[in-house]
Formats: C-alpha cells, structure tokens, sequence
C-alpha cells in the first residue's frame, strides 16, 4: 500500500515539477516585466507544491530518500507526469494555452483532494487550492484576450490550442493505480473531473471565439512513464548539477 | 513586444493592512482593468505586501504643475502655527 501511495503522490508532483521547470525557462524573458513576473510566480508556487508532495514521499520511500534525490536522481521512465506539461514553451501562445488546459483540469482535482482521507494530501491540496485558483483565473484571462484580441494573437492562440488539444485527454486516463486511490478514497475521481473540465474549457474557449480542435488522435500513458524526447531534455538540465556533482549543496 | 507599447500605464496602490491608507506602490503597463489588477497582484504583493489594491490608469490622475510650486506650496513654509503640535496625543492614536 505504501508503495501505490508513494507513486500515486509522484503522479501528482510530477506534473507540477515539469510544468515548473517548463515555466522557470521563462525567467527573465518576457514577454513582458509583468508577465515574466506572473509566470515565474506561477512556477515558484508549483515548486512549492512538488516540494510538499516529495517531502511526503520520501517519508514514504524512507532509506535515503529525500525530495532531491526524488527530484533529482530519477530517470525518464520513472516520471508520471502527462505529455502536455512536457511541450515546449514556443511562444507566449503556448505557454498561456498549456496553462490553461492544465488549470482547468488542476482545480477540481485540487477540489477533490482536499475531501481526501490521506491527510498530508488534503493538507497540501487546501495550500495549494488558493495558488491553483490563481493561475487558473490568470491563465483564462489571458486566454479570453488573446482569443478576441487582434487577427494575430487569435491565430497563434488557436495554433497552440490545436497543437496542445490532443494532449489534455490523457489527464483523465484511469490507470490501475488512479482506479484504486479513488475507490479508497485517497485519490481523485477522474471521470468526475472529465465532465467538468470540458464543461468549462468549451465554454471558455467559446467566449474566447476560438474553434474547439477535434484531434484525430490522442496522446496517453505519460502516466505509466511513456514520455515524448522533451522529457529528456529538461531532465539533463534539471538534474545537471546532482549528476555531475553528487550530494553537492548550497 | 511591439504590443507592450500600446499598453498605457496604471499606478498601484497598495493598503498594506486593514485600518491604514492605501498608498503608492509604483506603475505597471496593463492592456485593461483586470490586466493591471493581476499584475498589480504579481508585481507589487508577492511578499505580502497588501491585503488589499487600488489600479488606476495614470492619465486619470490630475498632477500639479511644477512650474506652479511656488505659488502652489510656498506660501505654506513660514506658518508654522498651522502644524498641530501643540496638543498632546492619546497614545491610541498611532497613524497621525
């Protein structure tokens, strides 16, 4: 059981931790002083959120565990996260549209496991709670300017929307594992979640006077640790300095 | 980039806790209310700055003109009798 619980918690930070990393690229470069603050904000309260899930699971894992070495020291095939949180930031665009199709599925998830029986988990769900409503209220906004802004910015928002589309359907594959922590009450119901989130995404998207994508194909299994070669990029430079130098410090 | 430039600029002002003014925290670009809101928000409050905030677009605000100053503020410096410091305080009173 502590085994399952362990890698049901990665499951969550991971998705944070790469979106966090995919985000800290973004420092110092813009677009603007103003969103380049708002987006590396956004990345520091994912890290903090990975940093809660990790702590725990190195409990859990116990040895040597510690949330660095599970940052740090894990290959390709043991991260869980899904392969939209993997694509790379492009242009503003992308990184507005990634956001939004990951905010929306993350504030119901973070809504159901507040109610979890696992109490670390309902703690650092109702922390995160206020965080997740944040960038999920900045990233529509963002979504509904860029869609009804100019001819350029509705197009290149509607490029990256078609690009990340086929992505968000992997967020609600049911794995084994998501199966048995939503029966036990520990994790997220993600059919549940499913009818909400694309309730609310068409609906945004409408308002934003963007086309909902209907993908002819749709990517899954992020979650068994199937990644695209993005994934081993932003591990090279992640866990760079670890590799390099084990055990060094600040 | 070329877009930031048509943002005009909003003035933030920041109450910094419950039972004080708000006051001037600096100027952000913003395309709209919400936008400079948000900045305001990321920009101005990230070390728990505020509890609560003003935008307003800088050209809403009425500015003196320099060139004015003596006739606008001049007269004010040999009247002294005009500061109220000739009561004592409550202790009570912490913010005058």
């Amino acid at each position: 059981m502590e085994n399952k619980l362990y890698d049901y918690i990665l499951s969550l930070g991971d998705n944070s931790l790469i979106l966090g990393h995919r985000l800290s690229e973004l420092c110092g470069h813009g677009p603007s002083l103003e969103t380049d603050i708002a987006l590396t904000n956004i990345s520091l309260d994912l890290y903090g959120q990975v940093r809660n899930y990790f702590q725990y699971a190195a409990e859990l894992a116990g040895e040597d565990a510690s949330e660095d070495s599970i940052a740090f020291l894990r290959t390709d095939r043991q991260h869980k996260n899904v392969w939209l949180v993997e694509q790379p930031n492009e242009d503003f665009g992308h990184v507005i549209c990634r956001q939004f199709l990951f905010d929306s599925f993350h504030m119901p998830l973070m809504k159901q496991l507040c109610e979890s029986k696992d109490e670390r988990i309902s703690a650092i769900a109702k922390k995160s709670i206020k965080e997740s409503s944040y960038h999920e209220r900045f990233s529509s906004e963002w979504m509904k300017r860029l869609g009804a802004g100019t001819e350029v910015s509705n197009q290149k928002v509607q490029a990256a929307l078609d690009h990340l589309y086929p992505f968000v359907n992997e967020f609600f594959q049911e794995t084994p594992l998501d199966k048995e922590m939503k029966e036990n009450g520990i994790g997220g119901d993600l059919p549940a979640i499913k009818e909400v989130y694309f309730k609310n995404v068409h609906a945004l998207l409408l308002e934003a006077g963007l086309t909902i994508p209907e993908p002819d194909w749709r990517q899954t299994d992020g979650k068994l640790g199937y990644h695209s070669e993005h994934l081993g990029f932003i591990l090279a430079e992640l866990q760079y300095m670890q590799r390099s130098y084990p055990n060094s410090d600040w | 980039m070329s877009t930031k430039k048509e943002w005009p600029i909003w003035e933030v002002f920041i109450r910094s806790k419950n039972g004080l003014e708000h006051r001037h925290a600096g100027s952000l670009h913003a395309a709209d209310a919400e936008m400079a809101m948000e900045n305001a928000r990321d920009v101005y409050t990230r070390r728990q700055e505020g509890v609560s905030l003003w935008v307003v677009e800088s050209k809403h605000i009425v500015a003196s003109n320099p060139e004015a100053n003596g006739e606008m503020f001049a007269p004010a410096e040999d009247k002294v009798y005009r500061h109220p410091t000739f009561y004592e305080l409550p202790i009570e009173l912490k913010h005058m």
